[in-house]
């Protein structure tokens, strides 16, 4: 099994964490302004990079969602980061 | 050079120590231009190819692969094809590709070992077999073969299976398509390579694609490792990959790439005569002509484009095999392999033209592709040939992402991906 790093808990074992989607999308604003098109964008179209890649990912026994670079044909991870923006 | 296989030739060639055969394709250069250039020497790329010619006359094409022919997921699926799907146009597309296969031998001259032995899909409740009637129901509508099996039914068909009160996947009976089967994957895409080269196709192999020539707004050509090839129709045929060469071409597509896994035990004497699917476990498996027992299962939970898989899917898998055949505890494991799958929202493909002009798509089959693969062909050169959708590929346009007329087969049938 490989160790996921979840920012929060550590190396977890990957069975605990489930892959959410692609980092760096930004929901189209105001809903009802947004053309059918722009919205397929958001919703279904990607990068699906081979390679390097940013990720949003849930460590579902902590609950936790955050961003975790790794690479997609090594499967080695990069780093984990906390999506929590920091309190004012 | 293609010769004519038939039983005499191969008599003739025993009585000469086997030394008239010639090989079955040629192995060119590419020219510098052609009409069409299909990438992705894989089945879909090369049924792609000898539809164009057989079917619109279209024979100055080029087929260009990075690697050998068949070596992407041609060769790594579990050779399955059915059409037991839920959606009347996911049932004229699979169904399509069925009867083509059930007389492709023959119509390629090369033995593509086609064995309609039947799919049995397990229900382990009373609620899955309601959704298994509303299956079958949907499936003899839409005009395919499919029957509702009752658990002596099923245990006809495969007296191994666990019957044991305290299986966890209990037997209450199951949907049956008894047209359905296997079929050697690796000669779907030889009898199609050795048919396109028949009418003067050439095949290009360790040719990878670069880039797109682009020239206001329109697709006119590839540049590849073997140089820059023009040509008037592009057509994209390369499955978990097809998110890399839509970047080189400027757009997206609503893919992801995930690796599939599938594994053989050792040989065995014939025990298993059909395909056994659990939805519970979502195992699959079947006996190969050589006695390996093949079994495969869902998506790793990674988004990869590794050629390997990971273990958790592995243990899941044969899990599935040692709930559904207890006696297969005793086999051991042989090979384990993965291919790259190009995963689509709704467990539908995605043929038709791409964003950019001149550059077609066939891709996003997912788990799927191998048993589409003459249907995929046909619809993708008739696409190309003419400008226009076949009726039945329509429905897999690129649009419906946008129209939200999505054939969402997860929904309907249940397929694992």
């Amino acid at each position: 099994m490989q160790l996921f790093l979840c920012p929060f808990c550590g190396e977890r074992d990957e069975t605990e964490f489930t892959f959410c989607a692609e980092a760096g999308k930004t929901r189209p604003e105001p809903a009802a302004e947004v053309p059918a098109d722009a919205w397929a964008r958001y919703l279904h179209f990607d990068h699906n990079p081979k390679g390097a890649t940013r990720e949003v990912w849930l460590h579902a026994t902590c609950g936790e969602f955050f961003l975790m670079e790794r690479d997609t044909v090594s499967h080695a991870v990069a780093g984990s980061h906390s999506l929590r923006r920091p309190e004012a | 050079m293609t010769r004519h296989y038939s039983a005499f030739g191969l008599l003739r060639e025993g009585l000469r120590g086997h030394s008239g055969w010639q090989p079955a394709w040629r192995s060119p250069q590419p020219k510098p231009r052609y009409d069409a250039v299909i990438i992705g020497g894989g089945g879909q790329g090369l049924a792609t190819a000898y539809y164009l010619a057989k079917n619109h006359g279209i024979t100055n094409v080029a087929v260009l692969e990075k690697g050998w022919l068949g070596g992407g997921n041609t060769g790594r699926n579990t050779a399955t094809i059915r059409s037991n799907y839920f959606y009347p146009e996911s049932v004229a597309l699979y169904d399509f590709s069925l009867k083509l296969y059930e007389g492709l031998s023959r119509e390629l001259n090369y033995n593509v070992m086609l064995s309609q032995r039947g799919v049995v899909t397990v229900a382990s409740s009373p609620a899955e077999m309601e959704m298994a009637a509303r299956l079958v129901n949907a499936m003899q509508i839409n005009g395919t073969d499919a029957e509702l099996l009752d658990r002596d039914g099923v245990l006809q068909k495969a007296p191994l299976l666990n019957t044991s009160d305290e299986a966890r996947y209990p037997i209450f009976g199951g949907t049956w398509q008894g047209r359905a089967g296997v079929a050697r994957h690796d000669a779907v895409a030889w009898g199609y390579a050795r048919a396109a080269d028949g009418f003067g196709i050439d095949i290009v192999q360790n040719c990878e694609v670069a880039g797109f020539l682009i020239e206001g707004g329109r697709c006119v050509g590839v540049e590849t490792s073997l140089g820059t090839i023009h040509a008037d129709a592009v057509a994209l045929c390369v499955a978990g990959h097809s998110s890399v060469l839509a970047a080189k071409a400027g757009f997206q597509l609503p893919i992801r790439s995930y690796s599939l896994q599938a594994m053989v035990s050792e040989p065995v004497k014939p025990c298993l005569d059909t395909v056994v699917l659990y939805p519970g476990t979502g195992t699959y498996l079947f006996q190969s002509d050589k006695g390996e027992i093949v079994l495969g299962g869902g998506l790793d939970r990674v988004p990869s484009y590794a050629q390997r898989g990971n273990p958790p899917m592995q243990q899941t898998v044969v899990s599935g095999m040692l709930e559904m055949f207890p006696a297969f505890g005793q086999l051991r494991m042989l090979r384990q392999w993965a291919g790259v799958v190009d995963v689509v929202p709704d467990s539908s493909p995605i043929i038709g033209p791409s964003p950019v002009s001149g550059l077609y798509l066939n891709g996003g089959w997912g788990t799927g592709g191998f048993k589409a693969i003459p249907a995929g062909g046909w619809l993708t050169a008739h696409l190309i040939a003419t400008g226009e959708h076949h009726e039945i590929s329509r429905p897999f346009d690129l649009d419906r992402f946008a129209t939200g007329r999505l054939v969402d087969e997860a929904a309907g049938s249940g397929i694992a991906h």
